[in-house]
């Protein structure tokens, strides 16, 4: 008879005790909590964590979060200066690509974050390799290594001559998430001003005409083309999907002149613009 | 197969030996608003039903107000005063059903067979509320009341065949009814092949299969309070739709009620019955049998309503009041996925009804009030609250992509009310109504998403934002006797507010390949619709008799355009001979040339067509129970031709024989 009282007191002998070991130890927020790790670069004293969401590096924006530590106190440094160039080996030459600088992310004390994007990359990955400089307490350091960039299934991003000879890099940044609605769609512009600076191109035109070649070139209804929004230097339009699968969404580049630079009207004979990025879902 | 033609046979002997019963037939009386079609097989002559074995749409099609459009050899959606389904309530029992098909491929009359009812009622108008707000009509699909006669087992038989697509029909039910308990049962089964047309042109994908089954068991506490239940399952199978790109593999419902039944006697209470319900309906289209299609695609549906009404039927001096308290739930959700050639791309996917649940509550009352015994005053009026839900988030951000502000919840409040006078003479009745009622959209009107309509081929939109639709209505009706002579009139006047309808949108690209563009319901300021129908027969002699009727319909909108799917001038004349034990019918039925065509939706100028039918019956009586023989030929001439009620204008069945049989055992 006594057993059916011991069990229940033995159980919540085990949880308070188990719970009460944790009331002991300090809470430790975990700044990288959904994240994943796609690379650790040792630099001596420091190691460079990198994170993103899917853990890779692929051709398109990547969005990456970067912790450094101090390999001697096992402790992550909160006050460091970081800057990056991504650069690839190509058989005659090598180049950069679109990045942002390295900033400290709002609200959190050892992540920092950047993006970066790749417009291209070799079959197997290889051929990128990424430097970090940063300074922590007035000392420089730096570091380079390999990294690999894997292709992207659909076109994420667009690299192509303008009709000014410029050469322009286009990616698509959102919907990260497509829903069978209309979607804020951004993307970034960056123009090659040589082969390791990629500046921003600001208060051009993105005309924009989603379509799904698998039905018919079937398009979309109340798309709105791409504007500049001058507070984070990308550019902004909605995006209607009206059922899941592949898009192609066409796309035309205009100047401040209203100059078309690439792509063109998609009409019955001409089913699809020479630029475009793809969507699936 | 040899025992059993032994069977029939000695069943046929019987019979002719022991024919003593004699059966009374049902005229329709044109006159009268609420239009009531009796559905027993086992009898000989319902006027104009020369099948038994006919299926409900057969039936329905008999009936002045209904028309059937046709979309196939299945299934076909009863119209009333030139108005379809989103504008008309189908009941069965009282209880509400929806079909699941987004294309209207599954009218609710689908889902029943012969088997499971008794009889069908039809309200004219804002005669037709009594279960629902209805613009155009309401028809309620009856089943066999409860009985407790003690009549002991009863078996029966039915048997039909038709030359025509190979169509065969086999019935079998059973019944046992106590003085405390009844129990009945039955099942039919119809399978038909490919139709042709006249001349010999088969119509590709008009077969179809179907199955149904009901059980219906009551019993009985007291004199006073009874209790039933009914289940009835029906599956069709293999259904083709020649006038559609796409078939259905499979129409399921499975319809389910318990009903309490309390009648006092002595009391101003006449009645209150109280019924529970709830009923299923997957619907899956599909195009496997198709061999050319532009893309693979899938298209399941499903529809699941429960709900309950209690209604009560009250006496007191000259009134005699109904009060029906309905609530019911709908849950519709429809979806498409599409497989693209290029097997790369993934496969593509949206829904094209968004998961919509309606609420509903509402209350009926209705008063018949005698003045004496030949004027009386009908009048009801419907109060009800009308909630539409958008459950998946996702179908309130894809509308969103054509609506700028879509809500997740929609609330109407609707009002129906109808007053009629009617004048009964020994030589004349006469009868004049008005009446007023309001609708909410349908889930397709308010919620559809690309629903390929392949009448007007658009792809059509749902907008949530549309406002009721509301009609004002008037009807008259007449009828003389001069002796054997009879002459009749009836014309109902609809003047629509808000008439739902779809707009193209220009610029915006279909999603059905092929399709010329996009539609989005809205609504028309108001839109007209009158008919009328003139009927004479006269009584030549004891046993013979001839009728005609002739038919006018009008329906315009505002803007001065025709409106889509109204009957042209239509006739019908039927020289028919009737004695207990036989009947012979010839019949002639036509329709002018739809010269009022709606260009805009879709239709063209159907011609002008007539037909010819010649249908005999026999009845047999006989000690163990009655046999009931009907056969005849339908378009004699072999006419090759469609009606502006045909999908596209295919063409309807060619010459036809037909012969059913039923047995009754007592």
């Amino acid at each position: 008879m006594k057993f059916k009282y011991i069990v229940p007191i033995a159980f919540i002998a085990l949880f308070s005790s188990c719970s009460s070991d944790d009331d002991n130890i300090t809470p430790t927020v975990n700044e990288v909590e959904g994240l994943e790790l796609i690379q650790i670069i040792v630099n001596g004293e420091q190691t460079i964590e990198l994170y993103n969401e899917k853990g890779l590096f692929e051709t398109g924006y990547n969005m990456i979060s970067l912790r450094l530590k101090d390999n001697i106190t096992d402790t992550y440094i909160e006050d460091a200066t970081l800057s990056w160039m991504p650069v690839m080996q190509m058989p005659t030459m090598q180049h950069s690509c679109p990045k942002s600088n390295i900033t400290k992310v709002l609200g959190k004390d050892t992540v920092y974050e950047g993006f970066i994007i790749y417009q291209m990359t070799n079959e197997d990955g290889s051929g990128w390799s990424l430097t970090l400089n940063y300074t922590i307490d007035g000392v420089d350091y730096s570091v380079s290594e390999t990294i690999s960039v894997m292709q992207y299934d659909n076109q994420n991003t667009a690299s192509f001559m303008g009709s000014d000879d410029t050469r322009y890099i286009l990616a698509l940044i959102e919907p990260t998430d497509p829903s069978i609605a209309v979607n804020n769609m951004k993307v970034g512009l960056f123009k090659m001003e040589n082969m390791m600076t990629f500046p921003v191109v600001a208060d051009y035109i993105i005309t924009l005409d989603p379509r799904m070649p698998g039905m018919g070139n079937h398009s979309s209804p109340n798309n709105t083309d791409l504007t500049f929004n001058n507070a984070d230097n990308f550019y902004y339009g909605d995006l209607s999907l009206t059922m899941t699968g592949y898009w192609k969404l066409n796309l035309k580049l205009l100047d401040a002149n209203n100059e078309v630079l690439k792509g063109e009207d998609v009409t019955d004979e001409n089913e699809s613009s020479s630029l475009y990025l793809e969507l699936e879902f | 197969m040899r025992t059993l033609i032994t069977v029939i046979l000695s069943w046929f002997i019987s019979s002719f030996a022991f024919s003593q019963e004699e059966t009374k037939e049902t005229i329709k009386d044109t006159t009268k608003l609420k239009e009531v079609l009796v559905i027993s097989r086992h009898k000989l002559s319902n006027y104009r039903q020369e099948k038994t074995l006919s299926s409900i749409d057969d039936y329905l099609e008999k009936a002045i107000n209904v028309t059937m459009i046709k979309r196939g050899n299945y299934a076909w959606e009863p119209t009333m005063h030139n108005m379809a389904s989103e504008r008309m309530v189908v009941t069965i029992d009282g209880m509400q059903i929806f079909g699941a098909c987004t294309d209207k491929m599954d009218p609710i009359t689908s889902y029943v067979d012969v088997s499971n009812l008794e009889k069908v009622a039809i309200g004219s108008g804002q005669e037709g509320t009594e279960n629902g707000h209805v613009i155009g009509g309401g028809i309620d699909l009856k089943l066999p009341t409860s009985k407790f006669n003690g009549s002991g087992f009863k078996s029966g038989i039915d048997l039909g065949y038709e030359t025509n697509g190979n169509y065969k029909t086999t019935g079998l039910d059973l019944e046992y009814t106590g003085n405390k308990f009844f129990i009945s049962t039955d099942g039919i089964y119809r399978k038909s092949d490919n139709y042709d047309a006249g001349n010999n042109q088969e119509i590709l994908y008009s077969q179809f299969e179907k199955h149904n089954i009901s059980l219906q068991s009551g019993y009985k506490f007291s004199e006073t309070q009874s209790i039933d239940a009914n289940i009835i399952y029906d599956r069709a199978t293999d259904v083709g739709y020649p006038a559609l790109p796409m078939d259905v593999s499979l129409a399921e419902a499975l319809i389910t009620s318990l009903t309490h039944y309390y009648n006092p006697e002595d009391k101003a209470l006449k009645s209150l019955e109280t019924k529970l319900y709830f009923n299923t309906i997957t619907h899956i289209m599909d195009d496997t049998k198709r061999p050319i299609v532009p893309i693979r695609m899938d298209m399941p549906g499903w529809s699941d309503t429960f709900g309950f009404y209690s209604k009560a039927e009250l006496m007191k001096n000259k009134h005699h009041f109904t009060f029906n308290l309905n609530v019911f739930h709908n849950k519709s959700l429809a979806e498409m996925t599409m497989f693209s050639n290029n097997p790369n791309e993934s496969d593509m996917f949206m829904y094209t009804w968004p998961d919509i649940r309606t609420l509903y509550s509402g209350m009926f009352i209705k008063d018949e009030f005698h003045f004496n015994d030949n004027e009386s005053l009908v009048s009801s009026v419907r109060l009800g609250y009308h909630n539409n839900k958008i459950a998946k988030e996702v179908g309130a951000q894809s509308l969103q992509i054509f609506h700028p502000s879509v809500d997740d919840e929609k609330n109407r409040f609707l009002i129906s009310l109808a007053s009629a006078y009617q004048l009964k003479k020994e030589n004349y009745n006469l009868s004049f109504g008005l009446g007023y009622g309001e609708r909410a959209p349908s889930v397709s009107e308010g919620y559809g998403f690309y629903l390929f309509n392949s009448f007007d081929n658009y792809d059509y939109i749902g907008n949530p934002n549309l406002e009721d639709e509301k009609a004002l209505e008037a009807n008259f009706s007449f009828k003389q006797n001069f002796n054997d002579f009879e002459i009749g009139i009836q014309s109902s006047y609809f003047y629509i507010m808000d008439y739902i309808i779809g707009d193209i949108v220009p610029n915006v690209s279909s999603m059905t390949i092929g399709a010329q563009g996009v539609r989005v319901y809205n609504a028309l300021e108001h839109a007209s619709i009158f008919d009328m129908y003139l009927n004479s027969s006269y009584k030549i002699s004891e046993g013979f008799a001839i009728n005609a009727t002739v038919g006018y319909n009008y329906g315009k909108g505002n803007d001065g355009e025709n409106l889509p799917l109204v009957k042209p001038f239509s006739y019908f004349a039927e020289f028919n001979y009737y004695t207990s034990k036989f009947n012979a019918a010839l019949q002639l039925d036509g329709n002018g040339n739809q010269s009022n065509f709606s260009s805009q939706y879709g239709e063209n100028e159907t011609a002008a067509y007539a037909i010819l039918n010649l249908n005999f019956g026999n009845a047999f009586y006989g000690k163990l129970g009655k046999t009931i023989l009907k056969y005849g030929i339908e378009n004699i001439l072999d006419a090759n031709y469609s009606t502006y009620a045909d999908w596209n204008n295919f063409p309807r069945q060619g010459r036809n024989f037909y012969i059913n049989l039923s047995l009754v055992f007592n």
